[in-house]
């Protein structure tokens, strides 16, 4: 077997693993209090912690277009449009300050 | 029309948008894996086994020849090892649906798709029609349109020219404006935002993502006060 495929199960299998164990792990467990306030926090840093590279490190464009993204999606635009005012202002940015 | 078309078809049109804007990236990871060396094959085996945007493309970031399966394979369990939680949160809402189902349901549970079913779930008891609603045209979407990217999407040129590079994080972006509740919410992404891209700076391989998320989970509990509603 070709070590791509070999990567791709191995990713496959861990990804299900991952979707897999917090429904038949967690079954039944209730959480109250502080560690409640972690987990519920857990979904969005992790979501931050994907694009925070990409945002903050790759350029001043970047960093702009993400924080006009944020600004659109804050005034509750439609997905579509929002998604298209990033990417439309990250090529004009990239345009402008390259 | 039965119960269950009807909630398919509120499922799909819930989806609709996300269909649209998944579709440019993935048509921007299908040409960037075929840049790497995968083959139309490989690229659809990836999309419809693995299933999870983010992974792929941190994947394809950490790919090289000779391929470091073993190095993928943590990579992939790193990045997603959010599922465990948006897992045991989605489980709660299970109750109504055969449990026959639930493991192909935990197969197509994806970051979009669990955020719409934890919506619905606050208003309306969630069904296995509308949940599928949602996951279904989400993955036919997201295997065809990296097929496709492999196949064609080297015509197109450079896609960071048309600035689709940016639309996974773009995306990011909405679907974190949903999970904002307040300040608290500003302290736990900006903390998590930071770390990440420190980490990513400073620390090999994809930790960034796990430490990013690990800092968020401290912060909003050093927040937490005792005896308020979580």
């Amino acid at each position: 077997m070709s070590a791509t495929i070999l990567a791709i199960i191995g990713m496959a299998l861990a990804t299900y693993a991952t979707r897999a164990s917090g429904l038949y792990l967690m079954r039944g467990v209730t959480v109250t209090g502080r560690l409640k306030a972690a987990l519920d926090a857990l979904p969005p840093a992790i979501l931050m912690a994907v694009i925070a590279p990409t945002i903050l490190t790759t350029g001043i464009a970047e960093t702009i277009a993400a924080a006009l993204t944020a600004v659109a999606a804050f005034m509750r635009l439609p997905l579509v449009v929002t998604i298209l005012i990033g990417v439309v202002s990250v090529v004009l940015l990239r345009l402008v300050l390259s | 029309m039965n119960s269950s078309m009807r909630e398919f078809r509120q499922g799909l049109l819930d989806v609709l948008p996300i269909l649209v804007a998944a579709t440019p990236i993935g048509l921007l990871w299908g040409t960037l894996a075929a840049g790497k060396g995968l083959v139309a094959f490989e690229v659809w085996l990836m999309s419809a086994t693995v299933f999870a945007g983010a992974a792929q493309f941190v994947a394809i970031e950490v790919w090289r020849d000779p391929v470091p399966w073993v190095l993928l394979t943590v990579t992939a369990l790193i990045v997603n090892i959010r599922h465990v939680l948006m897992g045991a949160s989605l489980s709660r809402h299970l109750g109504g649906i055969d449990r026959r189902w639930h493991p192909l349901m935990m197969f197509l549970m994806a970051d979009e798709n669990w955020a719409f079913s934890e919506r619905r779930a606050l208003k309306t008891p969630l069904t296995l029609g509308y949940y599928f609603g949602l996951a279904l045209p989400m993955w036919i979407t997201w295997t065809t349109s990296s097929i496709v990217g492999a196949i064609v999407g080297r015509s197109f040129g450079d896609p960071a020219a048309y600035g689709f590079d940016f639309a996974f994080s773009a995306m990011f972006i909405c679907i974190l404006a949903g999970f904002w509740k307040g300040p608290r919410t500003g302290a736990v992404l900006g903390s998590s935002a930071i770390a990440a891209a420190l980490a990513k700076l400073y620390v090999l391989g994809a930790w960034y993502i796990v430490i990013g998320g690990i800092v968020g989970m401290i912060v909003a509990a050093l927040l937490y006060k005792d005896g308020e509603a979580a």
